[in-house]
């Protein structure tokens, strides 16, 4: 318990911050420093912080998190349609309808554990999915998807004289317009929020009970904890993150569709929290970063780009490599991101923060004077509450 | 005066009668020691105190106040607590963590949306926790995941758990099993000194040497049903408890 102490926490949060503010810079050289795929980051990085605060600390492995990164998304360009293009409305709603949803889906599927639960989340989330397609096209707008219209009333808007721009209006906080690296930076401060709140509750004793729920729940309840409630909090909680991250995709672009709700989305979250190491505070926004920047840059690749990487080389020789590795980029680059996953999952079952504490500690171990065993207490505890 | 009333209860799993019409009164303060063959109905018996179990039939009060029907978290609220026959603990925890648990229960009642707060500013309940650590003899761990300990150490760490609460009525079962003899000595003494505290104990155990030397009072169990009954002397005497069970152990 000493590793988390007050202060490392501080220095934890600072150096996330800086990183966070700063990602624009170190990002230049994976070429990824553009604010479209930047406040990617940010927005999956939320998402998988509040997918960890169910999965990685209760134990909870929802299939369904994607519905309630709809309902945010839906429910912030209602709110730029009726009351105003300033974000936080929006972000305020999206977050408290997807909570509001979270709370009923949680209150009947937190009836079972295990794989009966996750089945359960899964089947509301696909119930979601094809409601927005079908009963709820005048919610939902159906397979075009909600938009922004010339039309629309934002009754706050005109109530305060807002002047309405020709064609549609962009979100704007309190005036200032969101696009570009301005909208980026509106998510990069919503992630670092998000990420001090998910540190104050994992060194809660709140975030304690969730973790032994993981632990052992029939324990726990033996020891006098009603454990529906605390499960159903850490549903609503994380519930309410996935919201908060629907919305801001629908800040930094106000369109709604239902596609973000499908299965795949929900499966997309685990995949980023395994990747990076569930229960640890910096590994699902790891996860986020790694997969969205498969994703973006991996799916962009094609074989001209290849062959002029591997220009180099002979004919004979650069043809097969680029035919191979033309399977793996491209509209291929899920196959990279499933071979990589699978090589986390087996040989670094903590995912990636595990390699990194392991590294740290071999490089620890090399000193020759270094305490050996406090190192030993230290891997015992390494994975128990993140680091 | 009685702190725990059992009677007429019933418990059939699909035709086996694991419980046959029991009647039970524990006396408070009191160590009250439930022996008896393998398979007959110890562990069940408790089963249908803590809430895992429902009683087909009859009731079990305890302070006035009917457990049947109560989940295990209410229950416990109420001030009992257990020790279960394959160590209940939470083994990625640390101890001290495992000790603070049942602590902050004991404080924050069964729900609190304690988020805010630092877990490792909670001083009173680390000292509480410390000290019960030191008590059962396991403070030199208190950073060491539970998995790690042996059986034994398991044991007396879910002591400590429990210990921890102060509960009205403790439910021991098997307390020593897997303890070596010194453990189980040190238990003993645990137990005894913890019986100064006055909190009223149940202790089911095989082990006639520390049942004799705690137990003020004995039931014997034997297919469901209770064959006798009586003080340590009395059940040492009586043949048919040494037919149904003492005779096949070692007295
Ligand atoms: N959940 C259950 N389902 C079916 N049968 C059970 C269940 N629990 C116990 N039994 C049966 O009930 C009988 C009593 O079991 P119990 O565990 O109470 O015995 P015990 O006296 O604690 O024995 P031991 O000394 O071995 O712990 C046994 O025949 C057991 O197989
Ligand atoms: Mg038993």
């Amino acid at each position: 318990m000493q590793d988390n102490t007050p202060r490392n926490d501080l220095i934890l949060f600072a150096c996330f911050s800086i990183a966070v503010l700063a990602m624009p810079l170190w990002t230049a050289p994976f070429g990824a420093d553009y604010p479209d795929l930047l406040q990617k980051f940010a927005i999956y990085g939320i998402f998988a912080i509040g997918f960890n605060i169910l999965f990685g600390l209760t134990g909870y492995l929802s299939f369904g998190h994607a519905a309630f990164l709809g309902v945010g998304s839906y429910t912030a360009v209602w709110a730029f349609k009726l009351l105003t293009m300033n974000v936080l409305p929006a972000v305020l709603f999206g977050v408290i309808f997807a909570g509001i949803f979270a709370a009923a889906i949680g209150f009947l599927s937190l009836r079972r554990t295990g794989i009966y639960f996750s089945i359960l989340t899964l089947a509301f989330a696909q119930m979601s999915y094809n409601l927005a397609y079908s009963v709820l096209t005048p919610l939902t707008n159906g397979e075009t998807g909600l938009q922004l219209r010339g039309t629309d009333p934002r009754l706050l808007d005109s109530l305060l004289g807002v002047a309405t721009p020709d064609g549609l209006p962009s979100p704007n906080l309190f005036g200032f317009e969101l696009l570009g690296y301005p909208s980026f930076y509106f998510c990069a401060v919503m992630l670092i929020i998000a990420f001090y709140l998910a540190l104050r509750i994992t060194r809660s004793p709140f975030g304690t009970m969730l973790r032994a729920i993981k632990s052992n729940q029939n324990r726990l309840s033996y020891t006098g904890v009603n454990t529906r409630p605390y499960a159903m909090a850490a549903f609503v909680i994380s519930g309410m993150y996935a919201g908060l991250a629907g919305s801001l995709l629908a800040v930094t672009d106000p369109l709604a569709g239902a596609e973000r709700m499908q299965w795949t989305a929900s499966g997309e979250v685990v995949l980023m929290t395994i990747l990076g190491g569930a229960g640890t505070m910096l590994g699902p926004i790891l996860g986020a970063g790694i997969i969205k920047y498969f994703e973006n840059i991996f799916s962009a690749f094609n074989d001209a780009t290849l062959h002029s990487i591997f220009g180099f080389l002979p004919h004979w020789l650069s043809d097969p490599l680029v035919a191979v590795l033309g399977l793996f980029v491209g509209d291929g680059w899920q196959l990279t991101l499933g071979a990589l996953f699978m090589v986390i999952v087996i040989f670094l079952p903590g995912g990636l923060m595990e390699g990194a504490t392991r590294l740290i500690q071999l490089t620890r171990r090399k000193r020759p004077d270094g305490g050996s065993s406090e190192d030993a207490a230290g891997s015992r505890r390494a994975f128990h509450a993140g680091e | 005066m009685s702190i725990l009333q059992v009677q007429n209860v019933n418990k059939s799993f699909s035709g086996l009668r694991a419980l046959n019409n029991v009647n039970l009164t524990v006396e408070e303060g009191h160590v009250h020691a439930i022996i008896g063959p393998n398979g007959a109905g110890k562990s069940t018996l408790l089963n249908c105190f803590v809430g895992r179990l429902t009683p087909d039939t009859g009731t079990v009060t305890f302070n006035g106040t009917s457990l049947v029907g109560k989940s295990p978290h209410e229950i416990n609220q109420v001030g009992v607590a257990r020790v279960f026959q394959t160590p209940e603990i939470f083994g990625d925890l640390t101890l001290l963590e495992n000790v603070m648990i049942p602590t902050l229960a004991k404080r924050d009642g069964a729900f609190a949306l304690n988020a805010w707060a630092r877990v490792d500013g909670e001083r009173a309940v680390i000292e509480k926790a410390e000290h019960l650590l030191e008590d059962v003899g396991l403070a030199d761990k208190r950073d060491v995941l539970a998995n790690s300990l042996s059986r034994g150490d398991k044991r007396r760490l879910e002591l400590a758990m429990c210990l921890v609460q102060d509960p009205k009525l403790l439910l021991l079962d098997e307390p020593t099993a897997g303890m070596s003899r010194a453990d189980t000595n040190a238990t003993i003494d645990l137990l005894k000194r913890i019986g100064e505290r006055g909190i009223t104990k149940i202790v089911i155990e095989h082990d006639m040497h520390v049942v004799f030397s705690l137990a003020h009072k004995i039931s014997v169990l034997a297919q469901g049903t209770v064959i006798a009954e009586g003080k340590p002397d009395d059940i040492k005497g009586d043949p048919r408890v040494q037919e149904a069970y003492l005779g096949g152990a070692h007295l």
